[in-house]
């Protein structure tokens, strides 16, 4: 059965593989700097599950100061000039198309057809981390076909990652150290101790004022989480079950759906939600590492004025 | 109170514009001391945090075969496509890549689009050829614009599609939520709830998208009178 471990070897690998490119790459002035962190993190890939936690916090905080004091740089080679790329795009025309649309195909039929195959009664994947391991399947896939097609050189693939890896930088890395906080935040009761904060403070005896304080609490907590999920539980708990359910009775789908809704337009403000919004940033190489944010920003808080509205003319209406 | 510390580490820290890494590894470590661990104790449950939560980097599997196609030239030939449609501009691009990102997510299809996978090898040079057809060659300014509006798009439409699918990650932890507090509710109910705030988000953004070529327009107009 393929699990989520085996993926991350693959993961590993590939980032080790990004650390020795780096390590031979002497128009990089901080390439020791590159390869130790790109390094690290493939050890955290490849041996993390092994190692017992307090290796895994110390590597974690070594990769922590490696980006942060002296900083990771860039190699100075362009891999190809725009004109050599426009040819290319001449030659190859929209078979380029091909194995790019590969992946969320590929994705998308795993997510599906997985879950109806099994060998001897059991599933060749694991059912639980499905999508994961489709997008990993559909990645190796696309990357046969894109191989096949263009016949580059061996390594083209791994030179190109790091390209790709070291102009996104420590970024890549910080959707899952938001993760890990939220986790830490979790553990320490962070919730609760918000929660309390708002019933002691806000006047909680009028409908409108409860769904108020729901809604942008869920939009307000997310933003602080970085995360809808995180927040909802500790929302739901502390204001929305209590009061807009049991005092004023209030429908609980309704509530739940919109409430949910409320905290998604506080993911689209939060440079806490790092994959949605800083990444991409990086990805796109913009100067400005908020410019996602600044546009989604206005449709946000329109969104949020019109979950405000909804919850509060459809949850108690019956 | 003190357990709050690491949120404000965390807000001072984006603030100041301080390593957002470091920021957050800080505000883990203090708030794990904040509730009574001791030092080696918060670094292990960080660790172990770290750890189980490498399935958030797996999308970066898809650098090989995107950095290899870019290489061939695969933005310039998204680029070339759009160039021979004389009615794209940058808002049309951005307005149908919206329709089929919310309409393919609320039909459980999340995975057909991504910021490393569709975003920046196909729709932005899309946008931005689309721009390019229309106004030639642009300033730096007006291509990041364009650029952030579609990683917009691909954000807004996923997050307010994919809550109307009965079987995403959302919705089966407010069912799972509701049912430890005693409360039975329908995942489709759940979905239907979901569809006046997916209609809400499709007609302010899409307004908002259908403004973009104009406000691109008069930003193009300030940087010929500057120059």
């Amino acid at each position: 059965m393929i699990t989520l471990e085996h993926i991350y070897w693959l993961a590993g690998l590939m980032m080790a593989g990004v650390a020795i490119v780096n390590a031979r790459d002497a128009s990089n002035p901080r390439r020791f700097n590159n390869t130790a962190f790109w390094g690290i993190y493939a050890l955290t890939f490849l041996a993390g599950t092994y190692l017992p936690d307090i290796v895994n916090g110390f590597l974690v905080i070594a990769m922590v100061l490696v980006a942060s004091i002296r900083g990771l740089g860039q190699g100075k080679k362009e891999s190809a000039t725009k004109e050599e790329r426009e040819a290319s795009a001449q030659k190859w025309g929209n078979k380029l198309f091909i194995p790019a649309l590969t992946i969320p195909l590929v994705t998308m039929l795993g997510t599906i057809f997985f879950k109806r195959i099994n060998v001897n009664g059991f599933p060749i994947v694991d059912l639980k981390q499905v999508t994961v391991i489709s997008l990993a399947v559909a990645t190796l896939i696309a990357l046969g076909v894109g191989m096949a097609m263009l016949k580059p050189p061996l390594l083209a693939p791994i030179k190109e990652a790091r390209r790709l890896l070291d102009a996104v930088g420590w970024a890549a890395v910080l959707p899952q150290m938001l993760a890990a906080l939220g986790a830490l935040f979790a553990i320490a009761g962070v919730g609760n101790v918000v929660t309390g904060i708002a019933e002691r403070w806000i006047p909680l005896d009028n409908a409108l004022v409860v769904v108020l304080t729901y809604t942008i609490g869920m939009a307000v907590f997310t933003m602080i989480m970085g995360n809808a999920f995180a927040a909802f539980p500790v929302m739901t708990a502390g204001i929305g079950l209590p009061l807009i359910v049991h005092r004023f009775g209030g429908d609980p789908t309704i509530m739940a759906a919109i409430g949910m809704l409320s905290g998604f337009c506080g993911t689209l403000m939060t440079p806490m939600a790092a994959n949605f919004n800083i990444v991409p940033t990086a990805l796109l190489e913009l100067p400005d590492e908020n410019a996602v944010i600044k546009v989604q920003i206005p449709t946000a808080l329109m969104l949020l004025a019109a979950n405000i509205l909804l919850m509060y003319f459809l949850v108690f209406r019956h | 109170m003190l357990t709050l510390v690491g949120i404000v580490i965390v807000v001072i820290g984006f603030v100041l514009r301080i390593n957002p890494l470091l920021v957050v590894t800080v505000a883990g470590l203090a708030t794990g001391i904040a509730s009574g661990l001791g030092p080696l104790a918060v670094v292990a449950a960080f660790g172990k945090a770290f750890i189980t939560s490498r399935y958030v980097a797996i999308v970066w599997l898809v650098l090989p075969v995107i950095g290899l196609l870019e290489h061939a030239g695969l933005k310039e030939r998204a680029r070339g496509v759009v160039a021979g449609l004389r009615a794209a501009t940058a808002s049309r691009v951005l307005l149908v890549y919206f329709a089929i990102r919310q309409i393919t997510a609320a039909l459980g299809l999340t995975s057909l689009g991504g910021h490393a996978q569709m975003v920046r090898p196909l729709i932005a040079p899309m946008a931005e050829g689309a721009a390019e057809n229309q106004y030639g060659e642009l300033p730096e300014r007006v291509r990041h614009k364009i650029r952030a509006h579609t990683a917009a798009v691909d954000n807004i439409a996923l997050f307010f599609g994919e809550d109307i699918f009965i079987a995403i990650g959302s919705i089966l932890l407010i069912r799972g939520f509701l049912e430890q507090n005693g409360i039975l509710v329908e995942p489709t109910q759940l979905a239907i709830w979901a569809i006046p705030t997916a209609i809400c988000a499709f007609v302010i953004h899409c307004t908002r998208l259908l403004l973009l070529d104009r406000s691109l327009r008069a930003d193009l107009s300030r940087e010929t009178d500057k120059a």
